[in-house]
């Protein structure tokens, strides 16, 4: 591991070290309670009725037989929820959870029941009759946005460029960022070059299956466990579709298995309530593989066109970009997120994006790590490599001559603060990876390419109790996913002069913290971590009031510095926190530090990659000989774990950009719904991967935190792209990049130069 | 004839007897039965790890042992590696080299890293990573838990536990 | 889920008995790698799961020169991975055992499972079809002899009549200066189910030279494994240099009739069937070298 950077070295006593994380010991022997893990006196199993088909009318259920059924507690659809007017926003809310008029996807929940052991619940649900008027589904984007496409919902019209269109479409959104003039951007531009690509859907792959809890007293109290990254988000939407006050719900966020944005929407909270308010007894449910695979979110499958012209220097004149976004069958607005990303690296006088949100019949796409970033930006890498490649440039000399910089506008718009991307390629550029010669046998070569993530604000909210031995609590709402414990008692801990030891962390439940959004967006350190930094500073400011009465001066002759109280009027020795606490309770009791932030921006993030491969160009498979991947974090906080996060998402990438897929069969039903066919990387698939910490703290945050987890899923679908291409000698515009893939663009490409070969 | 039955079982150095539903997998038994609910479920189809125990010596995904074979088996499950409050070499590893991120694969990584330096004690990394094949980890991308066995590895072989 | 009862016989006869009176809700359970996941997942209803690891015939593991290997239908793989006459006769049988699955399913899964599966992808089919091994299968009426190659016949089909056990595989002495070679394509590096595979197994002459026996057989690219008799003849009589193996590979691709799933396309596994036949069948000669 290599640090880079203005920052970090010197400045700080504990950010930037290696505590062992606080979580630590539960997790490695096993006692940490995650949300399968809960188990309640009297507890009901659950099991939901799921849809076969990917689109059907819903004519009757007929829920006697499992009623019927001995050991069955209550049979639930989505008429147990209040009924009467709603908004279309909220009927797709509900419709998402459980069914009402149409199943929209196959795995799309019609029905749930609770039983006394769980087969019993899963004959239920077999024993719930539902007739169907099966209906032509539309699962590929490029089809379902064709005139005369089936409607995956009826009612809805397409939202274009602040108005709302008349007809009724497949398209929810068109977002559109305009800049200057492309076409005559192009015309002067000295060489243009325009491609499509295409990637399939993807999914996060967490290891822990979706669960939940629930217990709906009869006092009319409810109380869910369940593994959700957005704990406040599940109590928000069980308020709406239950109508029942905030303050009825508590959620408690158990430990979560994995999520990278698959465990913000809420599926199994609602359907569990459901069955609990009707059997008055706890109730469980938990999904099976296929399930998760079938009916949480994916991530979008996306057409996309990239258009890219530049002068002979390479500095880019213009670009155009065209992307449409598999929604699912519930609008999003995935795509509008990628019109955010595609070209957000680079300067352009000429834009000209258009993005487009579209519906299908699978299941409502969820986030997953830079959501939408990944998709856009794999086109934008490989049009600049070929940039590169037909001007003679070094693919970092080029995107330096592009790079955006502070002040910069990006493409959809908003002015850059300080951020960190020509840092990043200049590191890289400096690595021994990079500078080392690239492999050279037959079948062997070197890609790179950037990735972009915005990274994400909203709310959070802490506390920091000092305690009575001067040693300190931070309880955050913010679900520790990867170790975000650590990296708050550090920055707590840095605030009040402490070791990361003597602060001990904790996600607290809805009823013991204020509102914190989701753990997503690589914002939980950031700002979650500007709430930890505030709630400190809090606290050290009422403790400055104590030292005061302690010395007898005035509240400003304190200050607090270098981990001390300090008088700026006589001479008292410095006070630590350490030594105030005992004296909290002769001072006036004890102090207890809260914030709550809303910051309206927050650092972006860049990151730049490079690997060595080799293709094996009778099977196409490809081997991955050495990677490295750099990225600019503002402030590494805890330093393994920000590797850890860079590590962890370039396996991910990796797999997206090789082996991983929906593969739909011709029902349009995915086939490879377990472990075994959707192929995420196993340790023997990947080697090590080195990481290079960039540090350009991110204005505005009071460590220059910007986040890490999101950016380093974006660049391996280029960087192997351009690898491969150099390696065989052909683009695949396609992910993934599987071997039969590899074998047939070979293949293709041998068919069209055999011919030429012979008329010479 | 029965479709429940009393298993007898060394689980954890511990003797015990678990009634179990002729349905229940070893993992149900393990968790429902017994309460130690470290092992986890990740797919029922023998693809994550995330369930794996070692029965009678050898390394198994408890998912896709049925509870009654586990009659008369010796069994160690993640709760069976620390030695009160002794952790073994790979638990203070995993937490020295920070291993995991989410946890929850964490267990089946330790039991099966276990297995594989019970029997070898000084694998190379190819043999790590073939043998850790069949656990998946999405979050660390595997290498920190590589570094991790590595470094038990090393001390168990200066100081054997 | 519906209720199961479970037995674990130990005996041949009380496993028979159990067999005979059960009808076709019966699972057999060896390893269960394969059965737990399909009566979890419904695609087999079972009403009865047998365990026949207890039954001692089941659990040999022998080999002499003369009468060659004799494997036990319940013996784990990762045991034959371990049994050194095994590896040092037979390696691609042991390839294809060992390929099967991670670490944890090697302590489950059984050669005798694998086939009774019935998967035309199953890794140890075409390493027993290219040895010429024998299936003992016992009944209540006796015991009978099906070759490796009739053992399947369809997909998710055996041979296996109701009521009938696969008790073990008995596998002739390999001859002087042979050896076989085992190898499957698969996306990732481990865990996958094979997209195509080719088993080898060649005989040289006193020259070490010339071939005078080959067998080679291919899975994956039909719906029961093909013993593909006319890329042994491109080996047959010839000294094994490239144009020998390519021509073997070109008849393997010939040979193969696969569909279009999940896994792979025709074309892919079509051209797969060659390369692996030629790949599989120069690591058969390297070791055969390797030997001298």
């Amino acid at each position: 591991m290599e640090q880079q950077g203005s920052s970090g070295k010197g400045k700080y006593k504990v950010i930037g070290t290696r505590p062992i994380r606080h979580d630590g010991e539960d997790k490695v022997t096993g006692r940490a309670q995650y949300g399968a893990d809960i188990m309640l006196q009297d507890q009901l199993y659950g099991h939901l009725l799921r849809s076969p088909h990917s689109n059907a009318k819903i004519l009757k259920i007929d829920t006697s037989k499992a009623e019927a059924m001995p050991g069955v507690r209550a049979v639930v659809t989505s008429q147990d929820f209040p009924q009467g007017e709603i908004s279309a926003g909220k009927k797709y809310a509900r419709d998402r959870i459980l069914a009402s008029d149409k199943a929209l996807f196959k795995g799309h929940p019609i029905a749930a029941v609770a039983a006394e052991d769980r087969w019993t619940a899963e004959e239920a649900a077999k024993a719930i009759e539902v007739s169907y008027e099966v209906l032509p589904a539309v699962m590929d984007v490029m089809e379902a946005i064709k005139e005369d496409a089936p409607l995956v919902q009826e009612g809805n019209t397409t939202s274009t460029l602040g108005g709302q269109d008349a007809k009724p479409s497949n398209i929810v959104n068109h977002t559109q960022h305009k800049r200057g003039d492309v076409d005559d951007g192009f015309a002067k531009a000295e060489l243009v070059i325009e491609r499509e690509f295409d990637t399939k859907a993807v999914h996060q792959g967490y290891i822990e299956p979706q669960n939940a809890t629930a217990l709906a007293r009869s006092d009319g109290q409810i109380t869910v466990w369940c593994s959700s990254q957005a704990p406040f988000w599940v109590r928000a939407e069980l308020s709406a579709l239950l109508e029942l006050p905030l303050s009825r719900f508590k959620v408690v966020p158990m430990e979560i298995g994995g999520g990278f944005g698959g465990k913000i929407n809420s599926y199994l909270e609602a359907p569990a309530v459901l069955l609990s308010k009707k059997t008055g007894q706890p109730v469980k449910l938990v999904m099976s593989r296929a399930d998760v695979f079938e009916a949480t979110g994916q991530a979008s499958a996306v057409h996309s066109k990239i258009k890219i012209g530049v002068n002979k220097d390479g500095a880019i004149v213009a670009g155009q970009a065209w992307l449409a976004y598999e929604s699912g069958a519930l609008p999003s607005n995935w795509g509008m997120q990628g019109s955010m990303c595609v070209f957000a690296p680079y300067k352009m006088e000429h834009v000209l994006i258009d993005a487009y949100d579209v519906l299908t019949n699978t299941s409502k796409v969820a986030a997953y790590r830079a959501p939408s970033s990944p998709q856009a930006m794999f086109g934008t890498e490989s049009v600049m490599d070929e940039i590169a490649q037909e001007l003679g440039m070094d693919p970092i000399e080029l995107r330096l001559k592009n790079a955006v910089q502070e002040g910069d506008l990006r493409a959809d718009g908003p002015k850059f603060p300080r951020i960190g991307f020509k840092e990043t390629l200049e590191a890289i550029k400096n690595s021994d990876h990079y500078k080392s010669p690239p492999p050279s046998a037959p079948n062997q070569a070197r890609g790179l390419a950037a990735g972009f993530w915005f990274n994400a604000g909203m709310q959070s909210s802490a506390t920091v109790g000092i305690n009575m031995d001067g040693t300190a609590s931070v309880v955050t709402g913010s679900v520790d996913i990867g170790g975000s414990r650590a990296s708050m008692s550090i920055m707590a801990a840095e605030a009040l002069g402490l070791t990361a030891e003597e602060v001990r962390p904790s996600v607290a439940d809805t009823d013991s913290i204020g509102h914190t959004d989701v753990t997503g967006g690589s914002r939980t350190t950031a700002v979650t971590g500007t709430a930890v930094y505030e709630a400190a500073q809090d606290a050290i400011g009422q403790m400055k009031k104590r030292v005061a009465k302690l010395w007898d001066i005035s509240e400003e002759q304190v200050v607090f510095e270098d981990g001390a109280f300090k008088s700026t009027a006589n001479g008292h020795d410095p006070m630590t926190v350490k030594e105030l606490g005992p004296k909290l309770g002769m001072t006036g009791g004890p102090v207890l530090g809260s914030a709550t932030v809303a910051p309206k921006s927050v650092g972006a993030g860049f990151g730049v990659h490079v690997v060595d491969i080799e293709v094996d160009p009778e099977t196409g498979k490809v081997a991955i000989l050495r990677y490295t991947a750099a990225q600019d974090v503002g402030t590494a906080i805890h330093l393994s774990y920000v590797e850890g996060q860079m590590q962890g998402g370039v396996v991910q990438g990796i797999g997206w950009a090789l082996n991983e897929e929906y593969i739909r069969g011709e029902d349009g039903a995915m086939q490879n719904t377990g472990f075994l066919d959707y192929r995420v990387p196993t340790m023997l698939d990947v080697p090590n991967i080195e990481t290079i910490i960039v540090e350009v703290p991110a204005p505005g945050q009071p460590y220059g935190v910007r986040g890490v987890g999101e950016v380093p899923i974006i660049p391996p679908l280029g960087a192997l792209h351009n690898a491969i291409y150099k390696a065989i000698g052909v683009r695949l515009r396609a992910l993934p990049m599987s071997p039969p893939s590899v074998v047939k663009a070979i293949h293709e490409a041998r068919k069209i130069a055999e011919p030429a070969a012979a008329r010479t | 004839m029965s479709k429940k039955r009393m298993v007898n079982a060394t689980i954890n150095g511990r003797e015990q007897t678990l009634l179990c539903d002729n349905r229940m997998s070893l993992l149900d038994a393990l968790r429902d039965a017994a309460g130690l609910t470290g092992t986890k479920e990740g797919c029922l189809t023998g693809d994550c790890g995330a369930c794996s125990v070692v029965m009678n010596g050898k390394l198994v995904d408890s998912c896709l042992v049925m509870a009654a074979e586990a009659e008369g088996a010796a069994i160690t499950t993640v709760e069976g590696l620390a030695i009160g409050s002794d952790l073994h070499a790979l638990q203070q590893a995993f937490l020295a080299e920070a291993a995991l991120q989410c946890g929850v694969c964490t267990p089946g990584f330790l039991v099966a890293s276990k297995a594989l330096l019970d029997r070898n004690p000084d694998p190379t990394e190819h043999e790590i990573r073939y043998w850790l094949a069949g656990n998946l980890c999405r979050c660390t991308g595997y290498q920190k838990i590589l570094e991790a066995v590595q470094s038990a590895a090393a001390q168990l072989r200066d100081n054997p536990r | 889920m519906k209720p199961l009862e479970f037995s674990a016989p130990a005996t041949l006869d009380e496993a028979l008995g159990l067999l005979a009176g059960t009808g076709d809700q019966t699972g057999v359970l060896a390893g269960g790698t394969d059965l737990i996941i399909q009566h979890r997942s419904g695609h087999r209803d079972i009403g009865h799961m047998i365990d026949i690891k207890k039954i001692p015939e089941l659990n040999v593991l022998d080999f002499d020169t003369k009468t060659g290997l004799r494997l036990g239908a319940a013996v784990a793989c990762d045991d034959l991975g371990a049994f050194a006459p095994a590896q040092k006769h037979y390696p691609g049988l042991v390839e294809g055992a060992e390929l099967i699955g991670s670490t944890q399913i090697q302590s489950r899964a059984s050669v005798g499972g694998n086939v009774c599966n019935g998967s035309p992808a199953a890794d140890t089919i075409c390493p027993l079809i290219v040895l010429e091994a024998v299936c003992v299968v016992r009944g209540k009426d006796g015991e009978r002899e099906v070759a490796a190659i009739d053992f399947m016949t369809g997909p998710g089909q055996t041979a296996l009549q109701q009521g009938e056990l696969l008790v073990e595989f008995r596998i002739p002495p390999p001859p002087p200066r042979s050896s076989d070679a085992y190898l499957r394509f698969i996306p990732r590096n481990e865990m996958d189910i094979a997209v195509a595979s080719a088993a080898v197994a060649i005989t040289l002459a006193d020259d070490g030279k010339t071939c005078v026996s080959a067998k080679i057989a291919i899975g994956a690219v039909g719906p029961t494994p093909i013993l593909v008799e006319e890329a042994a003849a491109a080996l047959e009589g010839r000294e094994l240099v490239n144009a020998a193996l390519e021509a073997a590979g070109k008849a393997s691709s010939a040979a193969a009739k696969p569909i279009t799933d999940m896994r792979g396309t025709v074309e892919y596994r079509v051209h797969m069937a060659g390369v692996l036949t030629r790949r599989a069948a120069s690591m058969a000669l390297e070791r055969i070298q390797e030997s001298d």
